[in-house]
């Protein structure tokens, strides 16, 4: 832990914010919170370029307001009171009515996996569980989340064994800026359990019989996934990734050299999920 | 966001009471498509009334079709066995709209109370007359090619946006509410919606308080025969350009018993009626289909950039029927 501290301190500063720390010099002083909490996120594989990020954050947080700021900030509106179990602990907050849980999560209890895309729920980057379903969180009000139980992306792994969906993104590389990958995963996570209940989608083929335990073919995925937006166009590969979860199946990676098609061909019909 | 009070009722009748008295409170369900017009300040509440708390969520059979609770969520909705089985075409149209996230969050009676996509009444700086009363229509010689081809007015263009109301069109559903008195009343689902006339500002005939507690579907023989098709422009997650309920009871090849009702095309849910009347008692072929689609279509009044609505339309009554006979999803 001591050599991760040792990196912080070597990060280089530029010119600008040698000035600023000059004019601030309190923010040269960690605290002993944040000291422990820039350890463990490095520990966690946060890389410098995070931690750079998270310094100037905090600069911009302590940025005094004008007294006749027009976005000066006043004191909560509307305060409620609202008790949740986040990532299965307890947490009692007190909020301005309007608070979403996206902004709960980020701001008030610095949870920042969960993701502000669009704000409009038409992105996904935001999907949290809720009592087990996937939800936007950028559309909930934290209010409305008395007595429930929310997991996001820092709740999904067990200690330092990633969720099989977190462990298949990575091996099937899908994502390219990350930026959508927190919601894409919680959303893949509660469509495991949806499939699992036999709950339809627009291209199930038999929605009068319910069954449970079914089989996703890749098209159905495709659908039920529909809700999660990714700009980068990783959508092959996060296909991939849930589908090797789902089927146990071991799936091919489509960035391969398209040869031999007899190879393919076979994998094809041992999947039985159009995944070539 | 403006500042609002949020109050969580406990029974039917407070937040019934609550919202009749405050005629700037509003009841909060999913919240997937207030809390969205409250950030864009289209809907500017100064109370929101949290009902999810209510026992409103039932599902259950009754009189051999089925009792939908009004804050059951659509993902449940869809996913029933009553519903999935009696009542497919309800279950296929609930997962054409939206995500799976917001089918979670959406509730039946939020659903139905969702108010229209149209971009120039979600653009605070452009006039409106369903936003804002006489201030008059953008859309009208705007981009108006996801808007209205039948039933609009000078004053909107708008069209309704749900898909699950599309199929409760076609099933003859019906809407039970509740107001402040504890008064309630059943309203048939085609006259629950309401064209734009000279008041595009109310979407619904809903009085001021009233709370919808369920939706009831009456027991039909449509179950092995129906089908929702929904045309967008990209395959899943989009609003529709026009969509179809079809339903179909057939004595051999002979259809006695036929229900269309169109998404997209208007400030409602659009009952095909003029194509239902043709095809009563006919033979269930595509010449036939396409016959009455065509006599349904010719009264389409399309605007600028929607025209090809028209001829989509038509296809899509003859898909949407072709498939409800092949009993393709049953």
């Amino acid at each position: 832990m001591a050599e991760e501290f040792k990196c912080l301190d070597e990060i280089q500063l530029t010119e600008d914010e040698q000035a600023l720390l000059n004019e601030m010099p309190e923010l040269g002083e960690l605290g002993e919170a944040r000291r422990k909490f820039l350890g463990q996120a490095a520990a966690m594989g946060l890389g410098a370029f995070a931690i750079n990020l998270l310094q100037q954050q905090e600069v911009f947080a302590r940025w005094e307001t004008p007294e006749d700021a027009l976005f000066a900030p006043v004191a909560e509106e509307n305060a409620v009171a609202v008790k949740l179990k986040i990532n299965g602990v307890e947490k009692s907050l007190s909020l301005d009515s309007r608070m979403t849980l996206l902004d709960a999560l980020r701001e008030k209890l610095a949870l920042t996996g969960s993701k502000k895309g669009c704000d409009h729920g038409q992105c996904g980057a935001c999907t949290v569980i809720v009592d087990g379903r996937r939800v936007l969180s950028c559309l909930t009000l934290t209010a409305q989340c008395e007595g429930k139980s929310v997991t996001t992306i820092e709740g999904l792994a067990d200690g330092n064994e990633l969720h099989p969906i977190q462990a298949s993104f990575i091996k099937h590389d899908g994502f390219q800026c990350g930026y959508c990958t927190p919601g894409q995963i919680c959303s893949a996570v509660a469509l495991m359990s949806e499939a699992k209940n036999g709950e339809a989608s627009y291209v199930s083929t038999n929605i009068r019989t319910n069954a449970k335990n079914i089989k996703l073919s890749d098209d159905e995925i495709r659908e039920r996934m529909s809700g999660n937006l990714c700009r980068c166009g990783a959508y092959p590969n996060i296909v991939k990734a849930i589908q090797e979860v789902h089927s146990g199946k071991e799936q091919a990676q489509t960035w391969n050299f398209h040869k031999p098609e007899e190879n393919l061909a076979e994998n094809k019909e041992e999947t039985n999920n159009e995944t070539v | 966001m403006r500042p609002f009070k949020y109050e969580r009722a406990t029974d039917a009748a407070a937040a019934t009471k609550a919202v009749s008295a405050n005629s700037s409170a509003k009841f909060l369900a999913g919240g997937t498509n207030i809390l969205d017009l409250m950030k864009e300040d289209v809907e500017r509440p100064t109370a929101l009334i949290d009902i999810t708390r209510l026992s409103l969520s039932q599902i259950r059979s009754a009189n051999g079709g089925v009792s939908l609770g009004a804050l059951a969520k659509n993902t449940d909705t869809a996913n029933h066995p009553l519903v999935r089985q009696n009542f497919p075409l309800l279950s296929m149209a609930i997962l054409a709209g939206a995500s799976g996230q917001i089918r979670n969050m959406a509730t039946n009676g939020g659903n139905l109370l969702q108010r229209t996509r149209c971009p120039y009444f979600y653009d605070v700086a452009m006039p409106c007359n369903k936003r804002e009363p006489n201030s008059g229509c953008a859309a009208m010689e705007g981009l108006n090619r996801m808007h209205a081809i039948f039933g609009w007015s000078e004053k909107c263009i708008a069209v309704y946006p749900s898909d699950m109301a599309v199929a409760l069109a076609a099933l003859d559903a019906t809407v039970k509410v509740q107001d402040a008195n504890g008064k309630e009343r059943t309203i048939n689902f085609g006259d629950f919606h309401r064209l734009p006339e000279n008041s595009p500002e109310k979407d619904t005939n809903l009085t001021n308080g009233e709370l919808i507690t369920s939706i009831e579907i009456p027991k039909n023989n449509f179950a092995g025969k129906s089908y929702y098709l929904k045309v967008r422009d990209r395959a899943s997650y989009a609003f529709a350009l026009v969509s179809v309920a079809a339903a179909l009871e057939t004595n051999g090849n002979k259809i006695k018993n036929v229900r269309i009702a169109m998404g997209g095309v208007a400030h409602k849910p659009w009952r095909a009626m003029e194509a239902e009347k043709m095809l009563v008692g006919k033979e269930a072929t595509e010449a036939n289909f396409k016959m009455a689609a065509e006599a349904e279509m010719k009264n389409a009044k399309p605007l600028e950039h929607n025209k090809f609505k028209v001829e989509l339309g038509k296809r899509a009554i003859v898909r949407a029927l072709s498939m409800a006979m092949n009993g393709d999803k049953a």
